[in-house]
């Protein structure tokens, strides 16, 4: 073996950020740009609920609303919840199978500069004046070229798609990681249940994204080339947009909870002290909800006129998947019952998931229902159930992923009694936010319209709901400060920080060392640290005997590969084809460098490892 | 570990599944065609809904001259026929052999290609554009889209026809051709169904 050694260049400072393949400083990537464009799309919400302060309120224009709402969404569910996503996703699930990385390291770059630089095209359309304003859901003819001008949904078609490249790449990565790069000894259902939703997740993804992909495609032949997809005087259809939209849009949802659903379970699990109750049950509720996910793309267009018997079989499908997540909510409670819980700000965020969510759940039951569905279609009430399940759902499980796993990622622990401080203040924000969304729907107030009437009974509870978005401001702002105060900090997490970690990522140092693990460990069981410990063990079993390490390369073609694909996202969008065509001339260059000169990757000695060689 | 342990000595049986990065990228790939699965079910659904909707244009039992189809429809299977042979070939470790089978899959598929330009500029010339109405833009942008991914393929395994002169048959090349094989046996179910969904249902109407 040592004679494969081959000596790599390493990089150091930015050329490392930019060259880098390890899953472990990817996370840390996708968790700084996710951040980041999370921030941007809270601003778009704090300017929302300004505007809607008090009722005729002038604070920003009816057409800068109408991009404000298109971003904020866009950006929240595309640039923040997914990258933040496959932040923990990356820092997390190589460890949790006891591999070294994932199985594409490469693609692993790719999908990380793809998603950043569709990010960027979407957002720079605020800085050439042509922002998207047709919605996250971008109808048409609204969005079709007689009705939006403007490059604005242009950005919206090519900076997504350039995006969801990206997205696709991380789902066919993370389920070959899943499948081909166990440890040994890790059957399926001996694998955490972060890992099964991820690789359900991933599941999703790769059969919901390219449809998402092909409704781009046409909506961007029609706005670009003339083509008559969805412009009925020529025979194209409208509502075969929201069919293609909508069956890539409501798999998406799941992708976006099950992971939330991953992570709640880990939390609770380690911090009730408990094994988590009815694993074998969460498995088949998490199979069950993602197959019922493709079945139910109709429920947001009950008011298309798709007929009752559509109508109907839709809404039963629906209300069928609150079946699993049922199990799945009792399977939380009865991890808590009994157990020695202790409240730390990531299990906090995890208890105040439940009820949160119990709520959204309750709604999305509501909004199955096809003929009340007349009722809440495009009012307040529906603004209400989707930021309790995605705000309420999603991000409490983000945050308390992004408290429970900061230690593995960064060596040190986050702040607790400012953690906690962000737990109340985010959770009272929240409620005090959304909750009143409900009554407001159903006093008829509509989404997406930029102002109200006085006198309609409507002020008071707007207020109350922009006083809320303000409190969940300052929450992230105490985040970002706990952030800040906390990498100012030596690294002091042990291996095992919590000391009631039950999953492989806790036998090893925090952060890990570039390779991982020394030894690929051999599981023996579900909760496989656990196990170990609990026969008084201070390490895992290891299943091969130390030597040299095998590495893959840092590269810098991802990067180029996306600058490629951001430089053509200009060029079509404003009609210079030599742009178009020369950023995918770079891109395909990029592949063919990448196919022509392979990678033989380096190797660590033995002795280098003694050493300890730094994430 | 190591992707290359094998080169200088004696090569596996199946040299494509010989390494872990091999399987990965096999299973990986096959991932792939799941999601190019519900890519080109996206398009055969767009194009089914609007397949009716013909506007001025010509009707597609107008348009559609079966024999052509027929034949690049048979130059296509033929063509998957040659990859099954190169890779038998290459289970053998008869490394020629199976460079003369790649290169007669790209000519073949350069054959189709040529078809499908000539019948594409055909139509063209009978008034049936992009933009003339919601069936021509669906049918050119499925059939397009296949034609595309056959342009791509015969690019792709031509490189890797150089790669093999220059690196010969290792456990590094030879996951790159059993994927290309496996692309272009799927490149080559989709055109079956773009030949029944979009000409002999055309053709009938």
């Amino acid at each position: 073996m040592a004679a494969h050694a081959h000596t790599v260049k390493r990089y150091r400072g930015l050329m490392d950020w930019l060259t880098t393949v390890d899953h472990k400083k990817i996370g840390i990537l996708y968790l700084i740009a996710g951040g980041l464009f999370f921030l941007i799309g809270g601003l778009e919400a704090i300017l929302i609920r300004i505007q809607l302060i008090k009722p005729m309120n002038n604070f920003v224009s009816a057409d800068t609303f109408n991009e404000l709402i298109t971003m904020h969404g866009t950006t929240m569910i595309f640039l923040a919840a997914m990258p933040l996503l496959f932040a923990l996703m990356n820092a997390v699930i190589p460890l949790q199978i006891g591999a070294r990385d994932v199985a594409f390291p490469f693609l692993n770059a790719l999908g990380f500069w793809t998603f950043f630089f569709g990010g960027l095209l979407l957002n720079i359309s605020w800085f050439t004046g042509h922002v998207p304003d047709a919605g996250w859901t971008s109808y048409v003819p609204l969005a079709s070229p007689t009705y939006s001008e403007g490059a604005g949904v242009d950005y919206y078609v090519l900076g997504l798609q350039i995006a969801g490249i990206g997205t696709l790449l991380g789902g066919i990565n993370f389920m070959a990681t899943i499948i081909n790069m166990r440890a040994p000894g890790m059957s399926f259902m001996r694998m955490p249940m972060f890992t099964w939703t991820i690789f359900i997740t991933s599941a999703l993804i790769v059969f919901a994204f390219p449809v998402l992909t092909v409704g781009l495609v046409a909506l961007m032949f029609d706005r670009l080339f003339f083509a008559n997809f969805f412009e009925t005087a020529a025979g194209g259809s409208g509502v075969l947009w929201e069919h293609i939209f909508w069956v890539f849009g409501h798999p998406e949802v799941y992708i976006l909870i099950l992971p939330a659903f991953g992570i709640i379970s880990e939390v609770v699990s380690t911090f009730s002290r408990k094994r988590l109750f009815g694993y074998s049950s969460m498995v088949f509720a998490t199979v069950l909800i993602a197959f019922l996910g493709f079945m139910v793309w109709a429920h947001h267009m009950f008011t298309t006129g798709l007929g009752p018997v559509a109508n109907a079989l839709f809404s039963i499908a629906t209300m069928l998947i609150a079946v699993p997540t049922g199990i799945k909510i009792f399977n939380w409670l009865f991890t808590l019952w009994g157990g020695s819980i202790r409240f730390t700000a990531a299990s906090l965020f995890g208890i105040g998931f439940i009820p949160t969510f119990v709520m959204g759940g309750v709604t999305g039951v509501m909004l199955a229902s096809a003929p009340a569905d007349y009722q809440y279609h495009d009012t307040y009430f529906v603004v209400a159930h989707f930021h309790y399940v995605i705000v309420g759902g999603l991000m409490f499980g983000i945050f308390a992923g992004m408290f429970y796993w900061w230690p593995k990622m960064f060596g040190r622990l986050l702040n607790e009694t400012l953690g906690k401080i962000t737990f109340f203040t985010f959770f009272i924000g929240f409620h005090l936010t959304f909750f009143v969304q409900h009554f407001l729907g159903l006093l008829g107030m509509p989404r997406r319209v930029w102002t109200y009437l006085d006198g309609q009974g409507l002020n008071g509870m707007n207020l109350i709901s922009t006083i809320g978005a303000i409190l969940m401001g300052i929450a992230t702002i105490v985040m970002l400060i706990n952030i800040a105060v906390t990498s100012l900090k030596r690294p002091n997490a042990a291996n095992d920080p919590w000391e009631d970690g039950r999953t492989l990522e806790w036998s090893i140092p925090s952060p890990p060392p570039e390779y991982n693990f020394k030894q690929i460990p051999l599981v023996r069981g579900y909760d496989a640290w656990w196990k170990e410990k609990m026969e008084g063990k201070k390490a895992m079993t290891p299943a091969e005997p130390p030597g040299p390490i095998h590495m893959p390369s840092p590269s810098i073609l991802p990067f180029f590969m996306s600058v490629g694909l951001f430089i053509s996202g200009f060029g079509f969008i404003y009609d210079k084809l030599f742009l178009a065509i020369g950023g995918l001339a770079v891109t395909l260059i990029c592949m063919l460098l990448r196919s022509v000169f392979d990678d033989h990757g380096f190797h660590i000695e033995e002795h280098e490892q003694e050493k300890g060689v730094t994430a | 570990m190591s992707t290359h342990q094998h080169a200088e000595g004696q090569l596996p049986h199946e040299p494509e599944k010989a390494t872990l990065e091999g399987r990965n990228k096999i299973l990986g790939f096959w991932l792939f065609l799941g999601a190019e699965t519900a890519l080109f079910g996206t398009l055969f659904s767009a194009f089914l809904a609007l397949r009716h909707n013909i506007g001025d244009g010509p009707s597609p039992q107008h348009l559609f001259e079966l024999p052509m189809v027929f034949a690049a429809t048979m130059i296509l299977l033929t063509s998957s026929l040659m990859s099954v042979f190169a890779v038998q070939a290459m289970h053998r470790h008869k490394v020629k052999e199976m460079v003369g089978w790649l290169i007669a899959t790209i000519v073949l598929g350069l054959a189709f290609l040529g078809l499908e330009i000539y019948e594409f500029n055909t139509y063209v010339s009978e008034g049936h554009k992009m933009t003339t109405s919601a069936f021509s833009s669906s049918f050119y942008t499925l059939v397009g889209f296949h034609g595309a991914h056959v342009a791509f393929g015969v690019l792709w395994i031509g490189l890797l026809i150089l790669q093999i002169f220059k690196k010969g048959l290792t456990v590094v090349t030879a996951p790159k051709i059993y994927v290309s094989a496996i692309y272009w046996h799927f490149i080559d179910v989709v055109w079956v169904f773009i030949f029944t969904v979009v000409y002999l249902m055309g053709k009938v109407g």
